[in-house]
């Protein structure tokens, strides 16, 4: 079966992190996205794109945790991200002094504890119907913040926002401010779930990924570490669900983490990579400049004698169709075809 | 205590409606082991397609015909395209697929014809019949007619017939069924294309109640507590599956949620199907899976 196929593939991560690569690609990285994007991205292109593709990787990076890493395939991001988004909010409201960086932890703490009472049954079940029971969560993370008026504060659109971003005082309401918290964030998290991926923990999802009764032979506590890829899963889902409702959104109401959204960062991870960490942040790309692009061809060709009703279908049939492709094409994603690429290249002309 | 039978009969009656979407799942798992999410889009697939040509002036026979027709085409065409690539592959994979799939479907339907509400009228009047004292919808009651018989020719054709038998084959033991001579693809074909029907049969009925619209794919997030409770592989699980959701779904809509403050179908189901999933992990007629290393 495919067993043989996925343990050389948690080999071949392990031996990724291992290997001691030159880290002036990483400073490359960090130079781009804290200096180069601010300076030349124009306001539309950081509001309306870079944010969201910033805070859409980090939501799947938290589902990637669960679902790439431990094999815990969830459909309840959007209700965890739900979660974090609330809770912000509400300390924002209740607890004013609470600085914001703090407020956004407080949150993911929140959602990993609803994480862990929703993945509580993955000590009991997996596969699909762990996965109905994720969908559980979902629709019923929807219902509280719908029909509970307290949770956003009695506002008659049933949306929340905060009155202001600040850090310590210092007002980040502005295009770069978002920017600058929103990659920030995404920065220091993405180091830790890198770290968290090559420690004990890491290891253990892994194990369990690629077969949890072997795993529990072998002595790792599976339900343990189950519970954990919920908890950590969640925290990430938490703070993202946050960003997007503030950092990019500045106003988001339940509707804004449907079921719709939950399956938005499945796909980030399918297309992406599952498993990989830079493929959280090619799929979110893929995913938020497809549309772009679709339309920009579509405008250029038609010229604006495209209804918008039949173009979001299009988009729909376009999204299922590379779905089915990259599943049949290439199941790791277009992390792995990077890489793929990469490995040829090296080796070019001189090709054994 | 009428409005507790009349509440208790009604959801047993909209319970058929959610075991016959759950049948079209479970017959494709149990031949294929493929959980397929595509189950809705298709459903709303085939109730579109036979309204359209409905509506374009074909009598109500021919239509029919016709959208069973369509809907063996795609059957063939996915298994082609999508299945037999697809093979030997993990059931997560193949599940993420019929996700693809159910994209494609619900974006390629809507395209082609139109995202608007189109009313379904099957001749059947929704006029309340009493029994006793207690109001029962007769379009239900035909419903749940429709599901009875339906399930009985499924019954039929996978007991009696030479198709049925060998696709319980595939189920049993993919590899000895294979070496037997049985041609796998051309099973799957026809699973496909018999969960196709089912799901033709299940939206027209969901389509004369609320009109063939897009909310018709998002039965399938009702079918799934269903499966949960009943098990992936027993139509008989599906059916009581169905009937137990269903019914429990108004009590607690009726009793629960004035205290909570309504709304509550949007997850009761789930929620019930937590507590059975507690008690029962392979549902309440799956087969228990032994795991070894």
């Amino acid at each position: 079966m495919a067993v043989s196929s996925v343990a050389t593939n948690t080999k071949a991560q392990l031996l990724s992190f291992s290997e001691r690569r030159p880290r002036w690609g990483i400073a490359l990285l960090l130079v781009t996205l804290l200096v180069i994007v601010p300076y030349f991205g124009s306001e539309y292109w950081l509001d309306a794109i870079i944010v969201p593709l910033l805070i859409l990787s980090l939501a799947g990076l938290g589902l990637n945790l669960l679902t790439g890493y431990t094999g815990q395939t969830s459909l309840g991001s959007g209700g965890f991200m739900a979660v974090g988004a609330f809770s912000t909010f509400l300390f924002g409201i209740h607890a004013p002094f609470i600085p914001l960086p703090l407020a956004l932890v407080g949150a993911g703490l929140i959602a990993a504890v609803v994480g862990l009472l929703f993945g509580l049954p993955s000590s009991r079940i997996k596969g699909f119907y762990l996965m109905v029971t994720s969908l559980a969560a979902q629709f019923f993370l929807e219902w509280v913040f719908l029909n509970f008026p307290w949770f956003y504060n009695y506002s008659s659109s049933g949306t929340v926002s905060l009155p202001h971003l600040a850090l310590f005082s210092l007002d980040i309401g502005s295009t770069a401010g978002r920017y600058y918290l929103t990659v920030t964030i995404v920065i220091v998290l993405t180091w830790v779930a890198k770290n968290l991926l090559q420690s004990h923990v890491g290891r253990s999802w892994m194990a369990i990924r690629d077969m949890d009764t072997a795993a529990a032979v072998i002595g790792i506590p599976v339900h343990r570490y189950k519970n954990l890829a919920f908890a950590i899963s969640s925290f990430y889902l938490g703070i993202a669900g946050a960003l997007w409702a503030f950092a990019y959104l500045g106003s988001a109401g339940i509707q804004s983490f449907g079921i719709n959204r939950s399956f938005q960062i499945l796909f980030i991870i399918i297309i992406g990579g599952m498993g990989s960490i830079e493929g959280n942040f090619i799929g979110a790309a893929f995913i938020s400049l497809l549309p772009l692009a679709l339309d920009y061809v579509v405008q250029s060709v038609f010229a604006g004698h495209v209804d918008a009703g039949l173009l979001q279908n299009v988009q729909k049939a376009i999204f299922g169709f590379l779905i089915i492709w990259f599943l049949i094409k290439e199941p790791d994603g277009i992390a792995r075809l990077i890489r793929n690429a990469k490995e040829r290249i090296a080796v070019w002309p001189l090709r054994f | 205590m009428s409005t507790f039978i009349e509440t208790f009969v009604g959801g047993l009656l909209a319970g058929t409606m959610y075991s016959l979407v759950a049948i079209g799942f479970v017959l494709i798992y149990k031949a294929s082991g493929v959980f397929n999410f595509a189950q809705g889009s298709i459903l709303l697939f085939a109730a579109l397609t036979f309204v359209t040509l409905k509506e374009a002036g074909i009598p109500f026979a021919a239509a029919l015909v016709m959208t069973i027709l369509i809907l063996i085409a795609g059957s063939v065409a996915i298994e082609r395209l999508i299945l037999r690539p697809l093979a030997n592959r993990s059931p997560m994979t193949l599940f993420m697929a019929t996700l693809g799939l159910s994209y494609i479907v619900e974006g390629g339907a809507q395209g082609l014809m139109g995202a608007q509400v189109h009313q379904l009228d099957l001749g059947i009047d929704d006029v309340p019949l009493f029994i006793g004292d207690v109001l029962i919808s007769q379009f239900d009651l035909v419903a749940a007619v429709t599901a009875v018989v339906l399930v009985g020719i499924l019954a039929l054709f996978f007991n009696k017939t030479r198709i049925g038998i060998s696709l319980r084959a595939i189920a049993d033991d993919t590899r000895a069924a294979l070496s037997i001579g049985i041609n796998q693809n051309r099973i799957l074909q026809i699973v496909w294309s018999v969960a196709g029907i089912v799901g033709l049969v299940a939206g027209m009925l969901w389509g004369a109640r609320q009109g063939v619209q897009f909310s018709l794919s998002l039965v399938v997030l009702k079918a799934l507590p269903v499966l949960i409770i009943g098990g992936f592989t027993s139509i008989g699980g599906a059916i009581a599956g169905g009937l137990i959701v269903g019914a429990a779904e108004n009590l607690a809509e009726t009793y629960i949620g004035p205290l909570i403050g309504g709304g509550t179908t949007s997850w009761f189901a789930y929620f019930l199907a937590l507590v059975f999933l507690y008690i029962r992990p392979a549902g309440l007629f799956g087969e228990r899976v032994i795991e070894r290393v």
